[in-house]
C-alpha cells in the first residue's frame, strides 16, 4: 500500500462509461502495470521449461538445427551464395532476429486466449499480456546470441563500429513482432481461424525474407517493394551490423522502418478498440 | 474526495443472447454476412451492435443507480442471473457497460474469484507473487507482506513446492491469503466466500469484517443471506437486471425473501433452474431447461430435504441420436461431485434422440439432500463416450431445511452433514 500511495498521493477518480470510436492509448495505466509484465514474461519462463530435460538449452538448439538444415541444403547442396561468408554464420546471423520475430508473433498471437482465465476476471491493461510474451521472447534472443558471440569467435570475425547500430535492429524487430502480434491477438479474440494461419503465415514470411539467402539474389529494381516486408532491412541490418555484409542498408532500412511504424501505430489502434468486447468476446 | 466512494448512475449492459450459444465467429460466417449485409439496404450496423438484430439482444442490467458510502460495506443480492455478477464485472472494469456512468474514488480492488492466474507448475512462493501483481499490488508491497501472507495461509512448509501438489484447502487458503493482503480503498467481492468448508468461510468472513472495521468501502455480492446481514449495513436487491431495492440491509432482505416465496419475479418462475434462450440452429444439441416439478407434474419452486422432486431437462437436437444417454450432476459449490445419474450406463435405461426439442425426467422420490447450496448440472451423452452437451455453466439449487427427524431443535444442514438419511437410534 505504501508503495502504491507514493505513486498515486491522491485517490484517483475513476469513470466508467461506454467508449466510442478509437480509445486512447493510456500510456499511464500501462505504466502501473509494468510490473506485471514483468512477471507474466516470467511465469512464461518458468513454465515453458519445466519437466523439460534439456530445459532452456531449447533457446540454442532451435535456430542451431535450423541454421546446420540450412547449410547442408541450401550452403551445400543447392550453392546458395553467402556474400562471402561462411554459410553457417551467414544464415545464423539472420535466424537470430527473425527467431526473436517468429516466436513472438505465434506467442502473442495466442496470448490472449490464452490468458482468458485472467481477461474475464480481473482488470489490467490488455496491452500486457502480448507485451509479456515479447519480453519472454527476448530472453530466448539473448541465449542464442550468446552462441552467435561464439561462433563469430570461431570464425575469426571482428565486428566494426556498425555494430553499436545493433540495438536499433533489435528494437525494430520486437517493434515489428509486437505490431503482427497486436493485430493477430486481437484477431484470435473473435476469429479463431487465427490460430490455423499461424503457421502457414511464418512458413511463407521465412522465405519472403533473406535468411537462407542474400537479399543480393533480389532483382535491383524490386529491392524497395522487397523491403515492403519489414523483417528484410531487419535481418540486413543485423548482418551488415555484426558481420559487416554490404554497405548500410539505406532506403531499404527505410522502407522497412516505415512499414514497421505503420503497423504498430494501426495495431496499436485495433487492440485497444477491440480491447473493450474481449472479456465478453474470449 | 466527496463523501460517495462509488456513484452509479442509470447503467446499463446489453449481451446478444446468441453469443452464449455461437461462442465465437468464424471469419467465414462473418464474412458472408457482410457480404449478405450489403444486400440488405438502409440498414447500419455499429461495433457494439455487432451483426445481431435487436431482437437478439436482451439487457443484463438496465437504469441501475445507487450511491455507496465512504466505508459503506453495501451487500448485493438476487437471484441467478438478476444481473450481479455484471454489474460486478462492469465496476471491475473488465467489461464495458453499454450506456450509463459510474464514478469510482480511489484505487480499486476486485475479488471476482479467488487464485486467479495461479499456476499449477510454480511454487506457492512464486504464485503469491503472480496472483499479487495481477491482482494490482507493487512488488515491493507483497515483498511486505509475503510473511503475513504465508502465515495466514498457513502453508509454511510448502512454500517452495509447486502448487499443483497442494491439497484444495491449501489451495484455498493460500488464494485467500494474497487476496485477504490486497488493500485497496474499494474492495469488490463476489461470492468467493462460498468456497471452502466452513471453517475457511467463517475466517474470510473474519477477515472481511477486519476489512470493514478498517473504513474501508466493499461491495459484497452474495447468495449467503446470513452472510449479507451480518457483514453489510446496506444493499442493493437485483431483479431482473434492475434495482428493485436499495436501502437497509435487512429491508433488502427481506424483499429477497419474499420473492424468493411468492415467486414474483420478473425472470421467470422459481421452479425453472435454468434456461436459455435464442437460436439453437447453430448448435447440434443443448440443453434449453432445466425445471423443477412437483408429483402432479406442476411447477415447484423450491425444493426441501426429503421432498418428492422431479428435474425435468428440456433439450434440442439437430440430429437424431439413436444410442444416446442423460446425465444429472449434483456438485457442492467447491465443485466436488456429490452425485452423478445417468441413464446409461448407470441406470441402464435405453434412450434415443429426435431431432427438435425433447424432454427426459429424472425423479427422486425423497430428495436425500441437507439444506444448503449446490451446483446441478444437466448433460446429454453419448453412453461412456463423449458429452454431446451440458448446462454453459452449472446452476445453483438451493435446498431449504426441513426437520426430517423431527428433532424440534436442530434441521440437517449442509455445513454438519449433507445426506439426510432416514435412520434410527436404539438405546
Amino acid at each position: 500500500m505504501a508503495a502504491d500511495l507514493d505513486i498515486d498521493k491522491e485517490p484517483p477518480t475513476i469513470v466508467i462509461r461506454p467508449s466510442h470510436g478509437w480509445a486512447s492509448l493510456n500510456l499511464h495505466d500501462l505504466w502501473r502495470y509494468r510490473e506485471l509484465i514483468g512477471f507474466l514474461a516470467w511465469r512464461d519462463i518458468q513454465v515453458r521449461y519445466k519437466q523439460t530435460a534439456l530445459g532452456i538449452a531449447w533457446a540454442v538448439i532451435q535456430p542451431a538445427f535450423t541454421m546446420i538444415i540450412f547449410s547442408i541444403f541450401f550452403g551445400r547442396l543447392a550453392g546458395i551464395p553467402s556474400d562471402g561468408l561462411p554459410y553457417p554464420i551467414f544464415a545464423y546471423c539472420a535466424l537470430l532476429p527473425w527467431q526473436l520475430f517468429s516466436q513472438a508473433v505465434t506467442e502473442s498471437s495466442n496470448s490472449l486466449v490464452a490468458n482468458q482465465n485472467l481477461i474475464t476476471k480481473v482488470y489490467f491493461p490488455r496491452l500486457v499480456i502480448p507485451l509479456s510474451t515479447i519480453a519472454t521472447g527476448m530472453v530466448d534472443f539473448v541465449i542464442a546470441f550468446g552462441m552467435l558471440i561464439g561462433m563469430m569467435g570461431y570464425y575469426r570475425i571482428v565486428p566494426s563500429q556498425a555494430v553499436l547500430m545493433l540495438p536499433v535492429f533489435v528494437l525494430l524487430a520486437v517493434a515489428a513482432a509486437l505490431a503482427v502480434g497486436l493485430w493477430l491477438s486481437a484477431l484470435n479474440v473473435q476469429y479463431r481461424d487465427v490460430r490455423y494461419t499461424i503457421p502457414f503465415l511464418t512458413q511463407v514470411w521465412l522465405f519472403a525474407t533473406p535468411i537462407a539467402y542474400p537479399s543480393s539474389l533480389v532483382p535491383e529494381e524490386w529491392r524497395l517493394l522487397y523491403g515492403i516486408n519489414p523483417m528484410v532491412g531487419i535481418v540486413e541490418g543485423f548482418r551488415w551490423a555484426l558481420l559487416g555484409v554490404g554497405k548500410a542498408p539505406g532506403a531499404l532500412l527505410f522502407v522497412s522502418t516505415a512499414v514497421t511504424m505503420l503497423l504498430l501505430g494501426s495495431g496499436l489502434s485495433y487492440f485497444r478498440r477491440m480491447e473493450r468486447t474481449f472479456a465478453d468476446l474470449v | 474526495m466527496g463523501e460517495i466512494a462509488i456513484r452509479v448512475e442509470n447503467l446499463g449492459k446489453r449481451y446478444r443472447i446468441g453469443t452464449s450459444v455461437a461462442r465465437y465467429n468464424t471469419l467465414r460466417e462473418s464474412l458472408s454476412d457482410d457480404v449478405r449485409g450489403l444486400f440488405r439496404r438502409g440498414r447500419r450496423r455499429t461495433m457494439e451492435d455487432g451483426d445481431g438484430e435487436p431482437e437478439d439482444m436482451i439487457w443484463a442490467l438496465k437504469n441501475v443507480s445507487f450511491d455507496v458510502k465512504h466505508g459503506e460495506v453495501m451487500g448485493i443480492i438476487g437471484r441467478n442471473g438478476a444481473g450481479k455478477s455484471t454489474l460486478l464485472k462492469i465496476l471491475s472494469r473488465i467489461t464495458e457497460p453499454t450506456e450509463g456512468r459510474v464514478e469510482i474514488q480511489g484505487l480499486v480492488g476486485s475479488l471476482l474469484e479467488v487464485g486467479t492466474g495461479f499456476h499449477g507448475e510454480l511454487t506457492g512462493r512464486e504464485n503469491i507473487y503472480l496472483n499479487g501483481a495481477i491482482l494490482g499490488m507493487k512488488k515491493a508491497t507483497i515483498d511486505c507482506k509475503f510473511d503475513e501472507i504465508v502465515a495466514f495461509a498457513e502453508i509454511e512448509k510448502f512454500i517452495d513446492t509447486p502448487i499443483k501438489h497442494y491439497s484444495s484447502g491449501m489451495y484455498l487458503r493460500l488464494a485467500f491469503a494474497v487476496a485477504a493482503h490486497l488493500e485497496p480503498e474499494v474492495l469488490l467481492v463476489d461470492e468467493v466466500l462460498a468456497v471452502g468448508d466452513a471453517g475457511f468461510q467463517k475466517r474470510c468472513l473474519g477477515k472481511m469484517e477486519d476489512v470493514a472495521k478498517e473504513g474501508r468501502t466493499v461491495l459484497f455480492v452474495s447468495h449467503n443471506l446470513a452472510a449479507v446481514r451480518h457483514l453489510c449495513t446496506v444493499a442493493v436487491m437485483l431483479s431482473a437486471g434492475k434495482v428493485q431495492y436499495w436501502g437497509h440491509v435487512n429491508e433488502a432482505v427481506a424483499h429477497y425473501e419474499a420473492q424468493i416465496i411468492t415467486g414474483s419475479t420478473g425472470q421467470g418462475p422459481l421452479s425453472v433452474l435454468y434456461e436459455t434462450k435464442g437460436d439453437f440452429t447453430k448448435t447440434e444439441f443443448a440443453i434449453t431447461r432445466l425445471e423443477m416439478l412437483d408429483e402432479e407434474g406442476r411447477a415447484k419452486p423450491s425444493v426441501a430435504t426429503w421432498d418428492y422432486v422431479c428435474f425435468r431437462i428440456h433439450y434440442h437436437a439437430q440430429h437424431s441420436v439413436s444410442e444416446a444417454s442423460a446425465e444429472l450432476s449434483l456438485a457442492s459449490l467447491e465443485g466436488i461431485s456429490l452425485l452423478r445419474c445417468s441413464t446409461q450406463p448407470d441406470s441402464n435405461v435405453r434412450m434415443g434422440i429426435q431431432p427438435g426439442h425433447g424432454i427426459v425426467d429424472c425423479v427422486f422420490p425423497q430428495w436425500p439432500f441437507a439444506a444448503g447450496r449446490y451446483l446441478i448440472n444437466a448433460a446429454l451423452a453419448l453412453p461412456m463416450k463423449a458429452y454431446l452437451c451440458r448446462l454453459e455453466e452449472p446452476a445453483i439449487l438451493e435446498v431449504r431445511a426441513r426437520d426430517v427427524f423431527s428433532s424440534g431443535q436442530m434441521m440437517p444442514e449442509a455445513s454438519r452433514s449433507l445426506l439426510a438419511i432416514p435412520h434410527r437410534w436404539k438405546i
